[in-house]
């Protein structure tokens, strides 16, 4: 973390989060990233256990149950610290939203890093939610054989939506280890830039199409039932 | 640092606990009971609550104000399917429901204040000291509107409140004290008014909820409402008599319905008697008619038991413990459902009435620095969100997101010298803004720039409490801007104020009534212990004697009817009078008895 000035005392500030001269809590950087908050590096494979025993540490560190009785600048400066400890690590724990979030990372670096619009998802969703539609227009009286089959069909198209759903997951996972290994060979931010660039475009066309089928899989089982 | 205290202030009780060398203790009355009523009467002379306002509830039910907590943060809308069963005119000020008494009106934080307020006097007497400061606790599912009115009647009752705690997470805390506890935890609460579930990972001291749901609409008072409406209709057929029309009838069936429901927990039949005008009504319960009158409110428990498991990605079989918190887990009803969904037997080891204030003292413990090693990280019950184009709400934080946590949203104008947005907070999981709860409406202050130029960023943070907090700033200015917030259904700050003002008046009146209560306490003590000397001294003292005694005796039995305390204590002092030679008497008989085994014992040596 950058050494900086406290804002209590204005001498420098040499412990991690609190000053080491009048021991009051620092404010978290306002450019610390997700993945420097908990010291790891930019890697997508990360250790849950150790995460979460760095997240209990910090929340101990700044947790407002622990600034009660101090003044009002630290109460504050829990607060805030504890809000962006919480988010920082709601995002690292869960794998879809830590990759989301080196994504708007990295991008920032490189700006050509876009999700197109799945082309080829296209058509199949609008052929369901034509189906859909009919299904919902069924009376489960008047047309049950008719509803009960179209069910069975939009109950199938689930299933494989489900199966490509994981197919995806599968192939997001090995991109993580792409990633991993890419940022350990080249621990410099620029380097093998391109390739690295590769990767994240290619996670993020994962990503959007897996948005896609997952809406698609939730409103089909909210559809049948 | 002065001391906190931890307060459950329930639907149908509250208590009042502290932390004794590292053990958290509820505090008792003189007579040694903890639980205090959520009931407060309004007599002529002054305010009642707890037990003695309970006694009021059949005598003047209009002016007795009772489950007081469902009214906490609403409008009066949300509440008009429950109207016809409260003796008491309801009307709505400003979005908040107002309670009418007589000429006067009061707010619910109003009369959540005057239960705030026994407690903390009665605090103030068990520890020989000023108590200033609280922890509070609230149903996890209480949204926004709901945590600041209980907020509200702190203030309003003379107490800072450090911190609104969520009622199953306060008894984890009290389970979990022992650091070595580990694992996953459901905490089952089902109170007077409202149930919640929480699932909890304790590890290392860190008590981490990973979710939770309920219902604030359900609880106790809903299974006395299924067995008193079955009461009410049996009692027109047989008796005639319409008990709609009888608001003091009403709430002595009410009360009978409550107690054969406690008392079926324990017994597998129990007895209604009620004394109508044309006679007696009795009726014999069983369990199982009971349970099959309640099922579908038990059933219903389980559905937010099962939402919240999926919120925390667990499988029912996954949870280690089962704790159960709240009265109304004593029906052996609720314990065989909850034990058939985790498929384990639920613990029960504290007192579910006392567990939630004895984790209130445990949070106010760690508050006050005394304890480190325990943290609480709790979450947001529910999604806040504001309202967008076309009547949809647009989620900023999710539904169990770790509190406290913040999100911010950019905010620009659409039409050129456009100077403010209205913004409409919501909260709530369905994705129409009626759907939702209403919680505020504010207006941010634009430049005036042509449309998209303007650029204010908006902070929406949820604090330890689960209380919201706006912040704008201007990103082109870099300036903060000010946000008046008008909430929808709580009160403004100058209200509050002038309820705080209000509170010192009604202080006076409250003395009287108290000088009166305790007066008459005292007396009955004397009444019985003097009943029980003379008993046990019958032939120790004259005839002549006994016969003066029984009659200063019955003076007193009289006067303290009366609500004169000086009246009172003057019947008191005549009976210790007159009783000063008994007392003696007793006082040789007991040395010499005493004297009398002192020497048997001796001679066994």
């Amino acid at each position: 973390m950058a050494r900086s000035m406290c804002w209590h005392c204005q001498s420098e500030v040499t412990g991690e989060y609190l000053c080491g001269q009048c021991v009051k809590v620092q404010p978290l950087s306002k450019d610390l990233d997700y993945f420097a908050c908990f010291k790891l590096p930019r890697l997508l494979n990360i250790n849950t256990q150790e995460l979460e025993r760095t997240y209990y540490e910090l929340s101990r560190a700044f947790h407002p149950d622990f600034y009660s009785t101090k003044d009002e600048s630290e109460k504050t400066i829990s607060l805030g610290n504890s809000a962006f400890l919480n988010t920082a690590y709601r995002t690292i724990k869960d794998p879809v939203q830590r990759v989301e979030y080196l994504i708007r990372l990295e991008a920032g670096a490189v700006k050509d890093i876009r999700s197109n619009p799945p082309a080829d998802l296209f058509e199949e969703i609008l052929e369901l939610q034509e189906d859909m539609e009919t299904f919902r227009g069924l009376s489960p009286e008047k047309d049950s054989t008719e509803r009960a089959e179209l069910r069975e069909k939009l109950q199938r198209e689930r299933e494989r939506l489900e199966g490509r759903q994981e197919e995806m997951e599968k192939a997001l996972g090995a991109k993580y280890q792409e990633w991993d290994g890419l940022q350990i060979a080249n621990a410099d931010p620029s380097e093998a830039r391109d390739q690295k660039n590769g990767v994240l475009r290619s996670m993020q066309e994962i990503l959007s199409n897996r948005t896609y089928i997952c809406n698609m899989a939730n409103e089909l089982l909210e559809t049948t039932g | 640092m002065s001391r906190i205290v931890g307060i459950d202030l329930g639907t149908t009780n509250s208590l009042i606990a502290y932390m004794d060398k590292g053990t958290p203790r509820v505090i008792p009355n003189p007579e040694g009971v903890a639980k205090v009523p959520s009931i407060v009467g309004m007599t002529d002379n002054g305010l009642i609550v707890g037990d003695s306002a309970k006694a009021h509830l059949t005598r003047d039910p209009s002016r007795t104000i009772y489950s007081v907590k469902r009214f906490m943060g609403k409008g009066l809308a949300d509440v008009t399917d429950e109207l016809k069963y409260f003796p008491y005119s309801l009307h709505e000020k400003n979005g908040v429901i107002r309670i009418e008494v007589g000429e006067k009106t009061y707010s619910p934080p109003q009369v959540s204040a005057m239960i705030l307020k026994e407690l903390k006097r009665r605090a103030e007497e068990f520890l020989k000291e000023d108590i200033s400061k609280a922890v509070i606790t609230v149903p996890a599912y209480f949204n926004d509107s709901q945590r600041q009115a209980t907020k509200d009647a702190g203030m309003i009752a003379g107490l800072e409140v450090l911190r609104i705690i969520n009622e199953p997470t306060a008894a984890a805390l009290a389970y979990g004290l022992d650091k070595k506890t580990q694992g996953i935890i459901a905490i089952y609460d089902l109170g007077g008014g409202t149930f919640d579930i929480s699932i909890l990972k304790l590890k290392d001291g860190i008590f981490e909820v990973l979710a939770t749901n309920g219902d604030t609409h359900l609880g106790g008072d809903d299974f006395d409402q299924c067995l008193l409406d079955v009461l009410v209709e049996e009692i027109a057929d047989k008796h005639g008599v319409q008990i709609h029309e009888h608001p003091d009838l009403m709430q002595s069936v009410r009360l009978a319905a409550e107690e054969a429901k406690v008392q079926l927990s324990s017994e597998t039949e129990a007895t209604v008697l009620v004394e109508l005008p044309n006679g007696k009504y009795e009726k014999t319960l069983t369990r199982e008619s009971l349970e099959a009158l309640v099922m579908h409110l038990v059933e219903r428990t389980l559905v937010p038991c099962r939402s919240a498991l999926k919120d925390a990605g667990l499988r029912a079989d996954q949870i280690d413990e089962v704790v159960l918190v709240g009265g109304s887990t004593r029906m052996p009803l609720v314990r065989s459902k909850v034990e058939g969904l985790f498929a384990k037997q639920p613990h029960s080891e504290l007192n579910p009435d006392e567990v939630v204030a004895l984790g209130a003292a445990v949070q106010a413990d760690i508050l006050g620095g005394h304890n480190k090693e325990i943290l609480l990280l709790d979450v947001t019950p529910l999604s806040l969100g504001i309202e967008t184009m076309g009547g949809v709400m647009s989620a900023l934080i999710r539904r169990n997101t770790t509190i406290p946590t913040s999100a911010k949203e950019m905010f620009t104008t659409y039409a050129d010298g456009q100077t403010s947005v209205d913004i409409h907070i919501l909260q709530g999981e369905r994705e129409l803004v009626k759907d939702n709860r209403s919680l505020a409406r504010f207006q941010l202050k634009m430049p005036p720039l042509p449309a998209g130029v303007p650029r204010v960023e908006v902070t929406f943070l949820i604090d330890a409490n689960g209380i919201l907090h706006v912040t704008a700033r201007d990103i082109r200015t870099s300036e903060a801007q000010t946000v008046q917030v008008k909430p929808s259904h709580g009160l403004s700050d100058d209200e509050v104020e002038g309820m705080i003002r209000d509170s010192f008046e009604f202080a006076e009146e409250d003395i009287k009534i108290r000088q009166v209560i305790e007066a008459r306490t005292e007396a009955n003590a004397i009444i019985i212990a003097t009943d029980k000397a003379l008993a046990r001294a019958s032939d120790l003292i004259s005839e002549k004697e006994k016969v003066e005694i029984q009659r200063v005796i019955g003076v007193l039995g009289e006067t303290q009817k009366g609500d004169d305390h000086r009246l009172i204590r003057a019947g008191i002092a005549e009976v210790e009078k007159e009783t000063h030679h008994l007392a003696e008497v007793l006082m040789d008989a007991t040395l010499k008895e005493a004297l009398e085994s002192k020497k048997v014992s001796e001679f066994v040596k």
